[in-house]
């Protein structure tokens, strides 16, 4: 695997890889020391046109557990506020001979023209409202962990799934890992023609107890000036997750920011079926999983660690 | 009217020619034979028997397995002059349609500024005079500005000799304005062509709405965007007696309404690009701006086939490029942040010889009909080869194979929606209003030897 810029490019047997590659993390990060040397000397550029609290954390984050020198570039503040071109500003910071780079930006298929521009590995770290592979991946995690496999799982997107990136992402990850399927939400907010990507379309919640799993998507405040729904009060009465409508055996998930009392009641966000805090722990080791399945996995090289048998052990000696 | 009775061409000598044993097919003129074509005096001299035109003083050309068609008319192109001559220009634009077998085109008015007024139209007119390869006409915006708000000063632009109107680029959205527009026409004629398209329903897209944007995120164009607005300038036509030009249809309803309203005897004719007959926005699954973001957008397969039916009952009367050329720095961002549009008029014969008429879908002399049909709807004689015609001709191998891009462009763009691909059927040499305005550089040197 060259980059990682969209879910759809993934076999199961690659995101199951990953996913093993992340348990192996998750085990430095209960060590005191919490970093090891797999790229020390190589250079991850972060670049983000969009702004982001937990992509943009957690992959710089894992970029420095792994030791590599880590150049974040922000759209505001940057040469881009001054009219340089994605293309120009990818020239310029491929100077620097990154082994990869991250990038956001708010238009789709910007990743994929950006690996076309460099000899860097390229993450999508989200293209418009197109994919967000890390967060799916990061998602289909939190839950193996909890459930142990996704097959045969029913799992419930609920929400704007019309300019949701994740809803696309994460509908393909969890069907590809052999869970059933449904997008609901209000029709204004349901694309039409998503249910050829493999999943089912509900309009109303009738239906959600079937759901073994719950994933809540963002409801963007705009949404309701441009009217695609008339009131966020509407809105929150028709599709509101609360503790009414979850049964206790339920999971909950939310790829974060939540706005409490509109897709989330808050009790429904602070009971125990929530996951959302492991979703963000879970962010950093897939994200390492990531860089390291990019530049150091394809290498082949087995870093000398403290293996547990069979167990893929990236880990270096802490550093 | 001849051509060059309302389009402006570069002044230059007649033609004297013998395009011998050629294989000559005029379907509307009841022509597929094997002659000797002469060409004289700006005219299609005679049509003579294989092997038995008289040289006379006229260079011959060996046309033995090659076919002679009516040149084509292109009504629909972006000649991006004035405002934007780093994209095309005059000069540049009508040698590319020379180079894909055109005599004839017109040029759109979405420019910067808009063509609104008398003095734009006569300083293009003089530029095309000037340096046109190919006789061009120039259209003249409905509105002033483009700014969908109050009609130009239709009368005069149509004295200076703006051959028709259009807003293309954007929709006439307000009705009253298009209503009067159309009243207007009756007294200062000329075709009223329309980019046919509800903002309101278009949106933010920037590509058909179905499965295949709803897998990429990217905001869908629906077809009823198109096919409403369609409905509606059928109606007001219809009620106003009035005429109108029907652009770049993508969608299988406005197939429908177009039809519809010809049964009912609405004065209304239509067009289709060769990339919307070719391409469904499976295409646009790579994200390549370059090839696959156009407005209208490329449509699903359903939309296609109507098209390609529209083509054979002769709902659409004929193919325009809707050659829209743009730089690379317009193209090298991401698909939504694009540029709208492809170039055509080098390849849109190929193109679909390639892809309907090898494949078997269409008949070439259907083809060949509608390459030409773009004249009639702008009150222009269609081309033809019959004897004592205006010379217009089109010389074509049609087992030649070439790929697309691969010794450049005429126009001064490359954003080819077929860039790359391997097209089979040749333009070899172009007589234009009686002039050669285009000759491909490999088959004159053979002719030289």
């Amino acid at each position: 695997m060259k980059h990682l810029l969209s879910i759809e490019q993934l076999s199961r047997a690659e995101i199951e890889s990953i996913l093993d590659r992340a348990e192996s993390f998750a085990e430095v990060g209960r060590r005191d020391i919490k970093k090891v040397p797999t790229l020390r000397g190589r250079t991850v550029v972060s670049l983000f046109y969009e702004s982001s609290t937990r992509t943009s954390s957690s992959f710089d984050l894992a970029a420095k557990r792994l030791s590599a020198d880590l150049v974040s570039v922000k759209a505001a503040g940057s040469s881009v506020e001054k009219g340089e071109s994605l293309k120009d500003t990818v020239a310029t910071l491929s100077a620097y001979d990154p082994a990869a780079i991250v990038i956001r930006h708010p238009y789709a298929g910007a990743a994929q023209m950006v690996a076309g521009w460099t000899t860097a590995a390229v993450v999508n770290a989200g293209d418009g409202k197109h994919e967000h592979p890390s967060q799916a991946l990061l998602d289909v995690y939190t839950l193996r962990r909890r459930l142990g496999s996704l097959e045969g799982t029913r799992i419930w997107i609920v929400g704007d799934v019309l300019h949701s990136r994740v809803a696309r992402s994460n509908l393909i990850a969890f069907a590809r890992m052999g869970a059933e399927v449904t997008v609901c939400g209000p029709p204004t907010l349901i694309p039409r023609g998503i249910e050829a990507l493999g999943c089912g379309v509900s309009y109303s919640l009738d239906g959600i107890e079937e759901a073994e799993v719950v994933y809540a998507l963002r409801m963007q405040k705009e949404r309701m000036s441009e009217s695609f729904v008339p009131s966020l009060r509407e809105y929150a009465a028709n599709y509101q997750i609360d503790s009414r409508r979850l049964n206790p055996r339920q999971l909950l998930m939310h790829p974060g920011p939540v706005n409490r009392g509109v897709e989330l009641s808050g009790e429904a966000i602070d009971s125990p079926q929530s996951l959302i805090a492991e979703q963000v722990a879970a962010g950093l080791v897939v994200r390492m999983a990531i860089l390291y399945e990019l530049l150091a996995g394809s290498e082949g090289q087995a870093p000398a660690g403290d293996g547990e048998g069979s167990k893929p052990t990236p880990i270096g000696t802490p550093a | 009217m001849s051509l060059t009775d309302l389009l402006d061409v570069r002044a230059g000598e007649n033609a004297h020619l013998v395009l011998r044993h050629a294989t000559v097919l005029d379907p509307v003129a009841g022509i597929d034979a094997v002659h000797d074509v002469v060409v004289r005096d700006g005219e299609i001299a005679a049509l003579a028997s294989p092997g038995e035109a008289d040289a006379d003083g006229a260079e011959v050309v060996e046309a033995e397995g090659l076919h002679a068609f009516p040149a084509f008319f292109d009504p629909h192109v972006h000649l991006r002059t004035p405002g934007h001559e780093h994209k095309e220009d005059v000069e540049t634009g009508t040698r590319a349609a020379a180079a894909g077998g055109y005599c004839g085109i017109l040029a759109m008015a979405n420019t910067q500024p808009p063509v609104s007024t008398a003095a734009d139209v006569s300083s293009l007119r003089e530029q095309a005079r000037a340096g046109a390869s190919v006789p061009v006409g120039f259209l003249a915006t409905v509105s002033k500005a483009m700014a969908g708000a109050e009609l130009t000063e239709m009368v005069e632009l149509r004295e200076a000799g703006a051959v028709g109107f259009s807003d293309d680029g954007l929709p006439i959205t307000d009705a009253g304005l298009m209503r009067r527009a159309l009243q207007y026409q009756h007294l200062c004629g000329g075709n009223i062509a329309l980019h046919e398209e509800d903002p309101a329903l278009s949106r933010e897209g920037a590509m058909h709405e179905g499965p295949v944007s709803a897998a990429l995120g990217i905001g869908g164009i629906p077809s009823v965007s198109e096919s409403t607005m369609v409905a509606r300038d059928a109606a007001l036509a219809g009620y106003e007696r009035a005429r109108i030009h029907v652009q770049h249809l993508s969608a299988a309803e406005s197939v429908e309404v177009v039809r519809a309203a010809k049964a009912a005897g609405v004065q209304i004719s239509a067009e289709a690009s060769p990339h919307h007959l070719c391409l469904t926005d499976e295409a646009v699954r790579g994200l390549d701006p370059h090839r696959a973001k156009m407005n209208p957008p490329l449509r699903e397969e359903r939309d296609r086939q109507a098209l390609i039916e529209g083509l054979r009952d002769g709902t659409i009367e004929c193919v325009a490029t809707d050659h829209a050329p743009h730089q690379p720095e317009e193209k090298d961002v991401p698909f939504e942040q694009a540029a709208m549009g492809v170039t055509g008029l080098e390849t849109a014969f190929a193109a679909l010889h390639t892809e309907l008429v090898l494949s078997g879908v269409i008949d070439l002399s259907l083809l060949v009909e509608r390459m030409a049909g773009g004249a009639e709807p702008f009150d222009l004689d269609r081309p033809t080869l019959a004897p004592g015609s205006e010379a217009n001709v089109v010389l074509c191998d049609l087992g030649a194979e070439w790929t697309v891009g691969e010794d450049g462009y005429e126009s001064r763009s490359a954003n080819s929606w077929c860039a790359g691909q391997t097209l089979t059927g040749r333009i070899l040499m172009t007589v234009a209003a009686g002039q050669v305005a285009f000759r491909l550089r490999s088959f004159s040197l053979g002719v030289a030897a």
